[in-house]
């Protein structure tokens, strides 16, 4: 879906550009005289970037919206805290579990990661799991992944922390629902 | 008199004085101007340099060029520096230099205030190169975040050498702000109404004002910082009631306006060298001022788009992505105004039209970007990769090192009084514009593969090592044709053969004189009846030199101008300026020992320091002069007028109040970090409160109610109320901080203290 989202932002972006372009062209090269102040102002000026604006606003916030999680009984519960330079994961449905730089959860499934930090501030982010979402000391957000199929997939700290900051990395590990059974049992395969 | 002799009088009236002291003693607008403007291009060779190491250590995967360590120094300085001491100086300085000379004046409004400004610049910034020469520069990154930047992320010194020196340099901001406000508002030529202004004023009005406004949550935040970092006073320690998101609303409350403060003068640049380039006149003059102004207005309110994944609410989200994407509006009016310029006109390809081509085709894709990362689904994906640090090279360069370059090719017959002669500038136009896409195009599409931005080195592998390596070699084309650009311009101002008076045929006044300019600008101030005068009247310039307007009589032998009506522009009195004098230069020096104080924990130089301040200060007020009664004089034109010191709003009110403005959201800035606290900090209420009894309220009211009665009376019988009223005012400040426990405690007390200490520093000056 973000995918899409860029492909609509970029084709839209190189119109618009295309379009002034050669509008300037146009503007160069047509012989001196008076033009319509109005066509400029009021309809190029404010009624076309109002009209592209309105309507890639509504695109945005639906997109936004089917991004946002929604409670259910599938939703799996994980906590993620982040120190320089590392990172700790916790599992509600495996009290007393604790893994570092590795984060097990199930494919297929939503899973909801709290995100904090005990330092500086840093930023959670699988970039092919969902979007980037801050650790803030004293906060707690509260951010929606999920993995379709079983694998790794690499995650990063995104928010600049001091000179441990390019290698601030974790991997998440996607099981599928016998792997997860078994991780929960404290077996970790 | 003839033109000659009143030349020669005049220029012994202003001109600064001789030699190497000229330098140190100077408060002339074309002098300081010109100074403003070498210092910040010398900072943008500096930023440059840092520009090129990142390059160069990101030019190959696993690079050991830098360290870490270095490169977060490097990469911090290269930001801070583009934007606090390239960026904004360089709009001051060319606003300093250009505005009383657009506007048909003689000087700023507060020369002694620029030469202070220009000299705070100087010292903050040296203080900066210092850091950066000692290997104890800034690392924590251009925006500082807490507690990255505080005693948790970073012990050493490097963070306060931020803190102080940007703070210093700040003040030179809020000093030109205070002074481009008040002449653009009262030092006019007579009978130029707002509407007649060069729309050049209008966009330095506006950009002045937003600084005003813009500047003081940064200064407060820094503040804020530099007390936890040195005394322990925990706003951004989140065990003891501070919060660390707090530093980025002050921060972005600033930082957002920072984008439009560097952009708006340079559209103001370009609204004004684009008609004439087009050999017309700017279409929807009007439209194009309320599309400044609105910008100035929404940039306000536009800060949290900054921070759209610090897990702000849903309904914020939605809101101020919508505000961010509403300011493209007010950008695209004047966008299609300037090319509805171009096409009523017949545009001809001189170099600064080249440029503003170029600014053109890099700023509309900067612009589109800036769309895209306003929906939040996008920016959450783009946020903190090279796609921004793409998308902020696309608006910073293009919207306004281009169109500064413009200006600079426009305006250097102006500055050297010489034709523009060798070619130089069109081969280093070249070079920098395919320099300047091959860097940074390709560096969205980085991003977007997942590069973040402010790594020192990356491995290879992931598909960005031919991207970086093109960026990094591009990177340096662009640096060859800046070096070639400087090169142009040292040949130009110094072998090029003379030019005549208005190369490019303008109609603003700057191109109704000599140049390069007398020191007093004008011979006689011209009577304005339309926005180009210079259309109207061909012979303007002539007569102007022959003494045929305002002022144009030498006799009084002092630096004389005259201030207007705001709206209407008529001639509302004569206002004499100060000297030659050391005086701003000392001042900044013996400011800059107050913040060294600060920085070095030295705090014995602090009290001495700042006394040394407020006596400069004293001396300052107390030899404005004027104190003789002259009754109207002659101004050569229209009814006598009175000088300024006999009238009820002289200049000096009109500085104080828009000082009082910034005042006004420092403490707006402040009271918004406590409502914050109070309602976002996860560790709140504190554990106690602070209790007033009954005796600190009757005495805060007896003193209150004093030093009231003190200010309405006359000067004698004022201090006999006024005293006791302060010393109890005092008494107050002291009882509460008593009652107040150890300001480290708890983030509310330390706010308790620092609304305190706001309090104790006002009462002198609202008596
Ligand atoms: C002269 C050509 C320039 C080049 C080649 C250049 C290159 C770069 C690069 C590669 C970065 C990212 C470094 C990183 O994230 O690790 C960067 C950051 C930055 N640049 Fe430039 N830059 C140039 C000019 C400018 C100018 C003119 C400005 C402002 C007026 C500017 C403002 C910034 C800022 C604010 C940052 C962010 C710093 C930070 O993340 O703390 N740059 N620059
Ligand atoms: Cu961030
Ligand atoms: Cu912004």
């Amino acid at each position: 879906m973000i995918a899409t989202l860029w492909w609509v932002l970029l084709i839209g972006a190189t119109l618009i550009f295309l379009f002034v372009a050669g509008l300037i062209v146009w503007a160069w090269r047509r012989p001196p005289g008076e033009v319509s102040e109005r066509r400029f102002v009021v309809w190029l000026g404010l009624a076309f970037p109002i009209t592209v604006l309105v309507a890639l606003l509504g695109y945005g916030l639906v997109v936004g919206e089917r991004l946002l999680p929604r409670a259910g009984p599938e939703v799996v519960e994980v906590r993620a805290e982040a120190r320089q330079w590392e990172w700790r994961f916790g599992y509600a449905d495996a009290p007393g579990r604790e893994t570092e730089n590795l984060l097990h959860i199930p494919a297929a499934r939503p899973v909801d990661v709290a995100i904090t930090s005990i330092d500086v501030i840093h930023s959670f982010w699988v970039p092919r799991l969902a979007g980037k979402l801050d650790a803030v000391p004293g906060h707690v957000n509260v951010l929606r992944i999920e993995a379709d199929r079983p694998g790794r997939y690499e995650g990063l700290s995104a928010e600049f922390n001091g000179v441990g900051y390019r290698d601030h990395r974790f991997t998440v590990i996607a099981h599928d629902a016998e792997g997860w059974q078994t991780f929960l049992q404290g077996e970790t395969p | 008199m003839n033109a000659l002799r009143r030349h020669r009088a005049l220029s012994r009236i202003w001109a600064s004085d001789p030699g190497l002291r000229g330098w140190f003693t100077t408060v002339n607008h074309t002098d300081l101007g010109r100074m403003f403007l070498a210092v910040a291009v010398f900072f943008f060779v500096v930023g440059g340099i840092l520009a090129m190491l990142i390059r160069a250590q990101l030019a190959s995967p696993r690079s050991a060029f830098l360290g870490p360590d270095h490169y977060n120094q490097v990469l911090t300085m290269h930001g801070t520096i583009m934007m606090f001491l390239f960026a904004i100086p360089l709009f001051e300085g060319l606003a300093v230099y250009l505005l009383p000379k657009m506007l048909g004046t003689r000087d700023l409004a507060f020369p002694r205030l620029t030469a202070y400004g220009f000299w705070c610049y100087v010292f903050g910034g040296a203080m900066m190169v210092f850091s950066l020469l000692a290997g104890v520069a800034p690392d924590s990154g251009w925006f500082m975040y807490p507690p990255l930047s505080s005693t948790i992320g970073a012990p050493g010194i490097n963070p306060d050498f931020w803190l102080i020196g940007i703070t210093f340099v700040e003040i030179s901001a809020i000093s030109a702000a205070v002074e481009i406000t008040v002449t653009v508002l009262r030092y006019r030529a007579p009978g130029m109404s707002l509407s007649k202004m060069p729309i050049f004023a209008w966009y330095a009005l506006v950009t002045a004002v937003m600084i005003l406004t813009g500047f003081p949550p940064l200064i407060l935040g820094s503040i804020l910082l530099e007390l936890e970092r040195a005394f322990g006073m925990p706003f951004f320690q989140v065990a003891a009631g501070g919060d660390a998101l707090l530093w980025q609303h002050l921060f972005w409350l600033f930082g957002h306006p920072e984008v439009y403060i560097i952009f708006l003068p340079a559209a103001g640049a370009i609204s004004t060298i684009l008609p004439v380039m087009a050999r017309t006149t700017l279409m929807g003059y009007g439209w194009i001022v309320a599309a400044a102004v609105s910008l100035g207005v929404l940039s306000f309110g536009l800060w949290v788009h900054h921070m759209f994944t610090t897990g702000i609410p849903h309904m914020g989200l939605a809101f101020f992505s919508a505000a961010s994407t509403l300011v493209a509006v007010p950008t695209a009016v004047q966008i299609f105004a300037w090319i509805g310029t171009l096409s009523k006109g017949r545009p001809s390809l001189h170099l600064p039209m080249l440029w503003l081509l170029a600014f053109f085709a890099t700023f509309v894709i900067g612009g589109l970007t800036g769309v895209m990362v306003a929906i939040v689904p996008f920016d959450w994906q783009a946020h903190d990769t090279y796609f921004i640090v793409a998308h902020l090279h696309y608006v910073l360069i293009g919207g306004f090192v281009f169109p500064m370059l413009a200006a600079l090719y426009y305006w250097m017959p102006h500055f050297t009084g010489r034709k523009t002669y060798f070619k130089l500038g069109n081969t280093a136009f070249w070079l920098v514009f395919f320099g300047f896409h091959g860097t940074f195009l390709l560096l969205h599409w980085a991003g977007l593969l997942g590069m973040r931005r402010r790594i020192d080195t990356y491995e290879a592998g992931q598909g960005w090592e031919a991207i970086n390596l093109i960026a990094s070699i591009s990177g340096f084309v662009m640096a060859i044709g800046f070096a070639l650009v400087l090169i142009d311009v040292v040949i130009n101002a110094v072998v090029a053969i003379r030019g005549s008076r208005d190369p490019w045929k303008a109609g603003t006044l700057e191109w109704a004189m000599p140049t390069p300019s007398a020191p007093y600008n004008f011979a006689s101030l011209p009577h304005v009846t339309s926005r180009d005068p210079l259309y109207d009247d061909p012979e303007l310039p002539v007569r102007l030199a022959r003494g045929e307007g305002y002022l144009g009589d030498p006799g009084r032998a002092r630096r004389e101008t005259i201030s207007v009506e705001i709206a209407s522009g008529a001639p509302r009195y004569i206002t004499v300026f100060p000297g030659n004098t050391a005086l701003p230069m000392l001042m900044s020096a013996i400011t800059g020992l107050f913040f060294l104080g600060m920085l070095l924990k030295t705090y014995w130089l602090v009290p001495i320091s700042a006394s040394g301040v407020i006596a400069c200060a004293l001396y300052w007020v107390w030899s404005l002069g004027g104190t003789t009664r002259e009754g109207p004089l002659p101004v050569g034109r229209g009814p006598d007028l009175l000088t300024a010191a006999e009238t009820a709003d002289p200049p000096g009110w009109w500085g104080s109040i828009f000082l009082l403005l910034a005042n006004g959201t420092f403490f707006g800035s402040l009271l918004f970090g406590y409502v914050f606290l109070w309602t976002i900090a996860p560790n709140w209420p504190p554990p106690n409160f602070a209790e007033p009894g009954l005796g600190i309220g009757l005495t805060a009211l007896a003193g209150a109610a004093l030093t009231a009665l003190g200010t309405r009376w006359r000067p004698g019988a004022a201090l006999l109320f006024a005293a006791p009223g302060l010393v109890a005012l005092a008494v107050t400040g002291v009882m509460t901080l008593m009652l107040v426990p150890d300001p480290t405690a708890h983030a509310y007390d330390a706010t308790l203290w620092v609304l305190i200490g706001y309090g104790l520093l006002h009462q002198p000056w609202h008596s």
